[in-house]
Formats: C-alpha cells, sequence, structure tokens
C-alpha cells in the first residue's frame, strides 16, 4: 500500500495508508495511553482514553480506531487533550474503590499508571458509586467489578472462542456491567476458568484467584512457557519470587487460542508437599516404600532379561 | 403496464361512488384512541345497526390537531366534510343524528369544514385552511394522513400512491433517481440533516453483492410522535419511498426498526407490507420489471440510543444495541456488513412526492440551504398541541404563536426545547429565527426530529437541564466512558442544584464536563447530551446564580428552594389552608391572618390550591 504523509507533534512522519493515528504515533514513540484497544483481539472505540487533536476536525477522536490521512496535523497531547484525558480519568476514578494500597494488580494497572501520569488523585467529582459484591465463589478467577472500566477485552477475549461466550455487557449508562447469563457467579455459569479474560483486563476487576497474596509485579520475576499439557501449546507465564515457582499465569490469549486450566494447575504437582518420591505399595495394610520394579510387579521378569543379557 | 393505472382508475371511481353515500370518520391514530375514539366509534356503530342507517364507516389516522381529538369527520354528499373536535359517546350519537342523518350541521362541535365542489359553503363553520392552526401549514408529506384509510391499498393507490415507483422502475436509471432526490435539496429528517440523495450516491456506488435499505422509525426522543403518526396515518408513503431507495442503490431487503411501544404503527405496517404483496408493488418482480424488494419488521425495545444508526444495526442483527465505530459508515458496511442505507420515516415518506412532482417543485420550499417541508410534533404548554408539517425557513414565532395558537392560560413564554434531548433552548429573543438546520444549530438547539416543547414562565430552566440529563443518563448505552460516567456527574450536580446545595464552582464543572463529553463521547447520543444544559447555561445563566448564591428557584418550581408565606394582608383568616395542611403547619384564630411554621411545612403545596384569596405565596 502506498503511504500518506503527516505531522504528529510537529514531526512530519511518513506512514503506510490505513494504519490508525495510535499506530502511526507508536512509530515515532509519541505516548497515547490505551485501555480498550488491543491489536490483536477488539478496537470498539470506547474508553476514549487515546483521543488526539486533529487541527479542523470538530471533535477530539480516538486515535485507535481513526486511520491516519493525508496532510493530517495531530496532536497527542496537547492541553485539550490533556484536559479530556484528565476528565476521563476523574470520572474513571470516581467510581472506583481507589484501594490500590492492596490491589493486586498495583504496579501493573493501567489507570494507575495514567493517572499518575496526568496527576488524576480523584475528588473531581463526589456522587454514586458501584457497589457490587465481589465474585469470590470460585477457586480461580476474583471478579470485583467495582474496579472494572468496561473496556470490553474480556468479552472481546472470551467471544473469541466460539463455544464460550460466558460473558457480556448488561445493564445501560451508568449501570452498565459485565454479566453472565442470568447475572450469576462464573462457577454457576459455562465458565471454563481458562482465564484469558484475566490475561487481558487493564485494571484489577479480573485477578487470578491462585495468585492472590503471594506479591505484586516488582515482587515477582516471569518466564513465559509454552504449555506441553496438549498440542494446543498456549503461552503461559512461569512467575518465580525469590527464586520460587509461586505460580502460573495465563500469557497472551491470542485469538482463537484457548487457554486452559491444566496448564496453569500443573505447578500444584511441582510444590505439592505430599508429593510421594517413591512409590509406595500396601503390605500388611500399610504403605511402604518399594522400588518401582516392585510395585510395577516387574522385579522377576527384570531380573530374568538381566540373565539372559549376561 | 398501465395496470397500475387501470387499478387507480378503478379505485377512484369506487372512491366516487362512495362520496354518494354519507360517511363517518373516525380518528384511529394513537393519539386518538387514548382520548377515547374507540368507545365513540362502538356507540355510532352500535347506533347505525339499530337504527339500521345507510351510513359508511371508516377509520383514519391522526389529522394533526390532537388538542381537538377524539375527532370525527361526517362526509354528506351535497355537504362540504366537516370536521368535529371534543366528541364523546353522547354528543357523536347527536352529530349522528342531527347531521349524518338530518344534514344539520352541530355548531357548536364542528372545528371546520372541508368545502368541496358542488357543495354550498356552511355560514358558520370556519375552513378548514382558514384556521390559525392551518394556515400556515402546508401538507405535503402528511398530506393523506388522516385523510385516507391506512390499511386501504386502494386509497393510497387512488390519490396517486405508488405512481412514483411505477415512475421510476419503468422510465428511470438508478442514477437518475438519486440526482432527482439531490436536486431537491431533501435533507434527512432523523435530526442530522444530511443530505439524502448524496447518501443514497454513496451506498449505490459501494460494492456489494447484497445490500440493505433500513427505515428508522425507533423516534426516541420525549414528546416526539412525528414518524408515528405518518406510519399510522400513511404506512405506504414509507414503503413506497423503502422502494424507490431500494431500487436506486440495488438492495431487494429492507428492515423496517420500529420500536415496539407503537403497535398499532407496526400493525398498519404489517398490514401494509401484506397489501403490497398482493398487489405486486412490493415482494417479487415488482410490476412485472423483475425489480425484488422485500420488507421486513424489526420490533425493537425503545431504547433512544438504538435511534443512532450503527445501534440500530447491531440491534436488527440481535446484538446488544450500541453503537459501533463510524468510519466505516452504513453505507460502506451497515446491515450485516453490507452497503445500506438508512433513513429515518419522514424523509421516505416525503420521496413518492418529490419523484412524483418533481425536485424543484420540493425545492421550491424552504431556504437556500435546507429545502422542503417538516413536520413537528407541538408539545408543552401551549394552546393547540399537534403535528404541523411548515415550509422550512418559517420562523419559530409562527409556529409557536400562530399555528399552535399561543401559551396556554395567557401565561407568558419562556423558551421552547427544540431537537428533544439533544437540542436545546431557544428563548425569547430568538423567537424570529427560522427553523432550518443551519440556524438552529448556530443558537445551540438542533432541527432533531421535529420535537417542539414550549414552556412558559413557571418553567425553571435548571429543573429543565436536569430532566433531560436524567433521560440521556438512563439512556446511555453504557459504551464510552465520557457518556457513562459524565453525563451521571452532570445530573448529580444538577440535582445538588435544585436541592439547593449547589456549590459556587459547579457551573465551571458543567461546562468543563460539557465541553469534555462533547468532544470525546463515541456517538452522537453522548456528544448532544451536554446541550440543554450548555443552552440553558447561555441563556438563562441567572437562574443558574439563584439557585446556587441565592439560593432561589425564580420559577418557583424547585421545591427545596422554595416557602410558602401566607400574605397577612390578604388572608381573612378562612382556614380553608389549615383544614388540608397534612403536617398542621398552619395556625391561626378565626377570622385573623394565618400563619405558616416553616420548620413544620413539607412544601406539598395544598394550602396554595385551596386558598381562594392568593393569599398564600410560593417562592
Ligand atoms: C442517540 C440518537 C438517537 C437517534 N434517534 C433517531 C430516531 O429515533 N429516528 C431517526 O430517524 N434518527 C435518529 N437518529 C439519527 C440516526 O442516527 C440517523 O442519522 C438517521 O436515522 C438518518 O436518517 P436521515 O438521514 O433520514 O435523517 C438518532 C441519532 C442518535 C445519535
Ligand atoms: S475464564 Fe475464560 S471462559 Fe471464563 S469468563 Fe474468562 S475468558 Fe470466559
Ligand atoms: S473486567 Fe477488566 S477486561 Fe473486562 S471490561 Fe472490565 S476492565 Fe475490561
Ligand atoms: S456516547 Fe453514550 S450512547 Fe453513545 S456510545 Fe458512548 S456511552 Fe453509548
Ligand atoms: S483505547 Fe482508543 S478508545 Fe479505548
Amino acid at each position: 500500500m502506498s503511504n500518506v504523509n503527516l505531522t504528529i507533534n510537529g514531526q512530519k512522519v511518513s506512514v503506510p495508508a490505513g494504519i490508525t493515528i495510535q499506530e502511526a504515533a507508536e512509530q515515532i514513540g509519541a505516548f497515547i495511553p490505551t485501555f480498550c484497544f488491543d491489536k490483536d483481539l477488539t478496537a470498539p472505540g470506547a474508553c476514549r482514553i487515546c483521543v488526539v487533536e486533529v487541527a479542523g476536525m470538530r471533535n477530539l477522536p480516538a486515535s485507535c480506531v481513526t486511520a491516519v490521512a493525508e496532510g493530517m496535523v495531530v496532536q497527542t497531547e496537547s492541553p485539550v487533550v490533556v484536559e479530556a484525558r484528565k476528565m476521563i480519568l476523574e470520572l474513571l476514578v470516581a467510581n472506583h474503590p481507589l484501594d490500590c494500597m492492596t490491589c493486586e494488580k498495583g504496579g501493573n494497572c493501567r489507570l494507575q499508571d495514567y493517572a499518575y501520569r496526568y496527576g488524576v488523585t480523584g475528588g473531581a467529582f463526589v456522587g454514586e458509586k458501584h457497589e457490587y459484591l465481589p465474585d469470590s465463589t470460585n477457586p480461580y478467577v476474583y471478579r470485583d467489578l467495582n474496579k472494572c472500566i468496561l473496556c470490553g477485552k474480556c468479552v472481546a477475549t472470551c467471544n473469541a472462542v466460539s463455544e464460550r461466550g460466558v460473558i457480556n455487557f448488561a445493564f445501560r449508562g451508568f449501570n452498565t456491567r459485565i454479566a453472565t447469563f442470568m447475572d450469576a457467579d462464573l462457577k454457576d455459569s459455562e465458565c471454563v476458568y481458562c482465564n484469558r479474560c484475566v490475561a487481558v483486563c487493564p485494571v484489577g476487576a479480573l485477578v487470578d484467584k491462585n495468585m492472590m497474596g503471594k506479591g505484586r509485579i516488582w515482587d515477582l520475576e516471569q518466564k513465559q512457557v509454552t504449555c506441553t499439557f496438549c498440542e494446543s501449546g498456549c503461552n503461559f507465564n512461569v512467575n518465580y519470587r525469590d527464586g520460587k515457582v509461586v505460580g502460573v499465569t495465563a500469557a497472551n490469549a491470542a485469538a482463537g487460542r484457548p487457554l486452559c486450566l491444566k496448564g496453569r494447575l500443573g505447578i500444584n504437582f511441582m510444590q505439592n508437599p505430599d508429593c510421594i518420591e517413591k512409590p509406595l505399595l500396601k503390605k500388611d495394610g500399610e504403605f511402604v516404600a518399594v522400588t518401582w520394579e516392585e510395585a510395577l510387579g516387574i522385579a522377576p521378569i527384570l531380573e530374568k532379561l538381566k540373565v539372559i543379557n549376561k | 403496464m398501465n395496470s397500475l393505472a387501470e387499478k387507480r382508475k378503478t379505485y377512484q371511481d369506487q372512491l366516487a361512488a362512495k362520496a354518494k353515500k354519507t360517511v363517518i370518520v373516525v380518528g384511529l391514530g394513537t393519539c386518538g384512541i387514548a382520548a377515547g375514539g374507540e368507545k365513540i366509534w362502538s356507540a355510532i356503530k352500535g347506533e347505525i345497526n339499530n337504527k339500521k342507517l345507510d351510513i359508511e364507516m371508516v377509520y383514519s389516522g391522526c389529522v394533526g390537531m390532537c388538542y381537538k381529538e377524539p375527532i370525527i369527520e361526517v362526509h354528506k354528499p351535497g355537504m362540504p366534510r366537516v370536521i368535529y373536535g371534543d366528541v364523546n359517546p353522547e354528543n357523536a350519537l347527536q352529530i349522528l343524528q342531527d347531521h349524518a342523518v338530518n344534514g344539520k350541521v352541530v355548531n357548536d362541535l364542528a372545528v371546520a369544514q372541508d368545502p368541496k365542489e358542488g357543495a354550498a359553503k356552511l355560514p358558520d363553520v370556519p375552513v378548514l385552511n382558514e384556521l390559525p392552526f392551518y394556515k400556515k401549514q402546508v401538507k405535503t408529506a402528511i398530506a393523506k394522513c388522516g385523510v385516507i384509510n391506512p390499511d386501504s391499498i386502494e386509497e393510497y393507490i387512488a390519490f396517486g400512491g405508488y405512481e412514483a415507483l411505477e415512475k421510476v422502475l419503468t422510465g428511470m436509471s438508478q442514477v437518475e433517481v438519486i440526482d432527482e432526490v439531490k436536486k431537491s435539496g431533501l435533507r434527512g429528517r432523523g435530526g442530522g440533516g444530511f443530505s439524502t440523495g448524496l447518501k443514497w450516491e454513496f451506498a449505490n456506488k459501494a460494492q456489494g453483492d447484497k445490500k440493505y435499505v433500513v427505515c428508522n422509525a425507533d423516534e426516541g426522543d420525549p414528546g416526539a410522535f412525528m414518524d408515528r403518526s405518518v406510519l399510522e396515518g400513511d404506512p405506504h408513503a414509507v414503503l413506497e419511498g423503502m422502494a424507490i431507495c431500494g431500487y436506486s442503490i440495488g438492495a431487494d431487503e429492507g428492515y423496517i426498526y420500529c420500536r415496539a411501544e407503537y403497535p398499532l404503527a407496526i400493525k398498519r405496517l404489517e398490514t401494509a407490507i401484506a397489501r403490497g404483496e398482493e398487489a405486486g408493488l412490493l415482494g417479487k418482480n415488482i410490476l412485472g420489471t423483475g425489480f425484488n424488494f422485500k420488507l421486513k419488521i424489526k420490533a425493537g425495545a425503545g431504547a433512544f440510543v438504538c435511534g443512532e444508526e450503527t445501534a440500530l444495526i447491531n440491534s436488527i442483527e440481535g446484538k446488544r444495541g450500541m453503537p459501533r465505530v463510524r468510519p466505516p459508515f452504513p453505507a460502506q458496511s451497515g446491515l450485516w456488513a453490507k452497503p445500506t442505507n438508512n433513513n429515518n420515516v419522514e424523509t421516505y415518506a416525503n420521496i413518492p412526492n418529490i419523484i412524483r412532482q418533481g425536485s424543484s417543485w420540493f425545492a421550491s420550499m424552504g431556504t437556500e440551504k435546507s429545502k422542503g417541508s417538516k413536520v413537528f410534533a407541538l408539545t408543552g404548554k401551549v394552546n393547540r398541541t399537534g403535528l404541523a408539517e411548515v415550509p422550512v425557513g418559517i420562523t419559530i414565532r409562527e409556529i409557536i404563536f400562530e399555528i399552535a395558537g399561543g401559551i396556554q392560560d395567557n401565561k407568558k413564554f419562556k423558551a421552547v426545547q427544540i431537537g428533544g434531548p439533544s437540542g436545546g433552548c431557544i428563548p425569547e429573543e430568538h423567537l424570529d429565527t427560522p427553523v432550518d438546520y443551519d440556524s438552529l444549530i448556530a443558537l445551540g438547539a438542533m432541527m432533531g426530529s421535529g420535537g417542539l416543547v414550549v414552556m412558559d414562565e413557571t418553567t425553571c430552566m435548571v429543573d429543565v437541564a436536569r430532566f433531560f440529563l436524567n433521560f440521556t443518563k438512563n439512556e446511555s448505552c453504557g459504551k464510552c466512558t465520557p457518556c457513562r460516567e459524565g453525563t451521571k456527574r452532570m445530573l448529580e450536580i444538577l440535582e445538588t442544584i435544585c436541592a439547593g446545595k449547589g456549590k459556587p464552582e459547579d457551573i465551571t464543572t458543567l461546562e468543563r464536563l460539557s465541553t469534555v463529553i462533547k468532544s470525546t463521547a463515541l456517538c452522537g447520543l453522548g456528544q448532544t447530551a451536554p446541550n440543554p444544559v450548555l443552552a440553558t447555561l447561555k441563556y438563562f445563566r441567572s437562574e443558574y446564580e439563584d439557585h446556587i448564591f441565592n439560593k432561589k428557584c425564580p420559577a418557583g418550581v424547585c421545591n427545596a428552594l422554595l416557602e410558602y408565606k401566607i400574605d397577612a394582608e390578604k388572608c381573612k383568616g378562612c382556614g380553608s389552608c389549615k383544614k388540608v395542611c397534612p403536617v398542621e403547619a398552619i395556625s391561626g384564630e378565626k377570622k385573623q391572618p394565618h400563619e405558616i411554621d416553616t420548620s413544620k411545612c413539607i412544601k406539598c403545596g395544598s394550602c396554595i390550591e385551596k386558598c381562594k384569596l392568593d393569599a398564600i405565596i410560593r417562592g
């Protein structure tokens, strides 16, 4: 495809036609925050945090869904843009628990990062806040919708697997929330706890329950591995704290890729204190440690083989 | 190929034959039914059956004079058509006996006469077109509403119906049709005012093996009922307009997205589609030309946002009614990702006339950039509420003070909200502004779909802003942050101001929120949601300041800011107020001025209604 020429923050750039302003800005290293946009997943243009100023446009377009055009003059962080982003963050924060000190996502949360960048402390608006009961009745996903910013990524990733579609938007306006069929807890839904949604949530609304209390991003070291339990070969992060594995979390759930519980739960074998090192055989009503040959009942055969081999 | 013309001749003859009989027409649009039209129908029908009278009964849609509903008309051979208003089952029988049977007009109830050739003009009944309500109106898009039986395709055809479709299918190329629509200057009647011809051209040029025509009949503005009246009164006009659009863009399928709260409109559409197919004017191989056009109705659950075209398309597809990012526009990728043309009900209803009477006829009405006529729904504190079709460019003053007859109870005009929750209010000083798309935008209002809500001096403008924000907040789809969270906060601020707890910085905060929401929201709902606040701030800022700084509601609406007092000069001590006060806040000796204990008073207003001497002051 041909190239188009535009100006971003006073800098002339030439980029392939058809890409978005956000992608073009990325190419020259101009920062644009995003919540709802995910290159491989979804671009609903919903959160509006990525708005930029384009000369001649009446409104501030969302850069993640606006294509570049010849001669465009873009400002990614002009005063009106900053004012808009600040206001959007103030609005999100006004309806957020702000318990960042104990939040599992602390240090790994876009809302926190952007609030820091734009100096948003909360308190600009005092009014109704959501008071949903967190969904904690299953062992795998901790869902606290009070923290949800409705970016829709979880919905997109869950719906990317055709037989799933466990969650979707429900209700309207201020009361909009992500819900399962009949607004049930995950445990009473069709959820298979693949944790794709957890992997994409930009805030602390969806958390891997197995990792709760085990440390936050700065405490952990992550190594990406490819799961070998089945032929899908999903990507997982193995999380280490002080050199010890503390959990396996779902990494990027690329479109159509099933993540599953098997991979993440494999860790339980590794650290089970009851894990046996030798086979046990019941003798006179008691388990006693024996050799593999004895356990499998092949000791006499082995003896014979040894003789033949000689 | 002249089968349609032959049919028309037959139906016209039938109508002419009918004109030799006495006919009573009962207005059975939603407005007529709500006012009791069906009871009147049964009463008259019963009497006709009882007395075995040779009188035919038919029903029609809304004639526009909602303020006079229930309405009936009497057609008696040799007499002008007479329209009666404020009819009830008793006086309906009087009209039947005196007029329909004995030929004596009931002058007290007659609203107007519609003179006809060969019939002497009645001396004491005003002529329809000279009524102040009608004088400045033009009837084109809704000309047949209230005149024909909406369930009768024969009557539609007798009045020239489907002639435009025939003309297009048998003698015009797609491009010729689009050119004609472009030349007419018709702009979308659904609010945005985009050129209809251009829109059709985009859809025509878009590549696709399959294309769709969609009709937006969601009509969600509070106070708007133009589209409903068209669908109930003249459904075939919309279907014909859609079929012409289908031909011009190359679509063979159409959807009408109609809110489920309009059951009568849906029923009449269903009937109309069925009759149209039977007559070979819709469906397969229309008029033998090989053109197919299949129409379906989709009933919407009535969310305001589903009127936004991309949310509407999602909803037809069975998805949640949330707007999509544009571009791509529906003309490129709409319903099921196929090129789609979406127009409003009234837009389509204008098409057959434009094709039949020519683009220059249409363009002769209106202003330079806004052509034709527009239907408005007049509601609020005016003397004559109803439906009025006016040439674009008429002034707001003419609509309110001439057509709608001015303000009720001789109160003072304060403002008029144009464009519903997306629009803004216009104060006295701008009443002489011509009603067209661009002038209204310049004033901070919007043509919108044509809802016109008139407010008098007893209206509090902060309260009005609160009302509309409450509406948009509830109707926000929740997809994008500024609209979902921002309208909620704006509403909360307005509520605190009305509750007397406004803070000095509230006005600035409202303005900041408005600016950001307008410039960043995803769809038109959010982008226009702050308009009612901005417009009231622009024209009635002092009312906000009175609420915030002086803790007063000048219009006497916001309860928290009111105090009830008794004027000792006027009070004669009759004690009526004391008796009705539910919390015993009023005390006083007989024949002595009474007093209200404001600490006890709950501001229910019962006392003020009882006092015959106007001695109780609210303020
Ligand atoms: C929140 C919202 C509600 C709308 N509601 C309606 C509606 O009820 N009817 C309508 O025709 N257009 C409505 N529109 C405008 C449509 O999106 C669209 O522009 C229109 O149907 C196009 O038809 P037109 O060109 O004939 O006006 C609405 C737009 C928005 C943003
Ligand atoms: S865990 Fe998997 S199946 Fe369950 S809601 Fe999340 S994405 Fe859907
Ligand atoms: S739960 Fe997380 S991923 Fe899902 S919508 Fe909310 S913020 Fe987005
Ligand atoms: S502006 Fe409002 S209605 Fe439109 S997409 Fe955003 S939240 Fe939904
Ligand atoms: S990141 Fe662009 S709209 Fe959300």
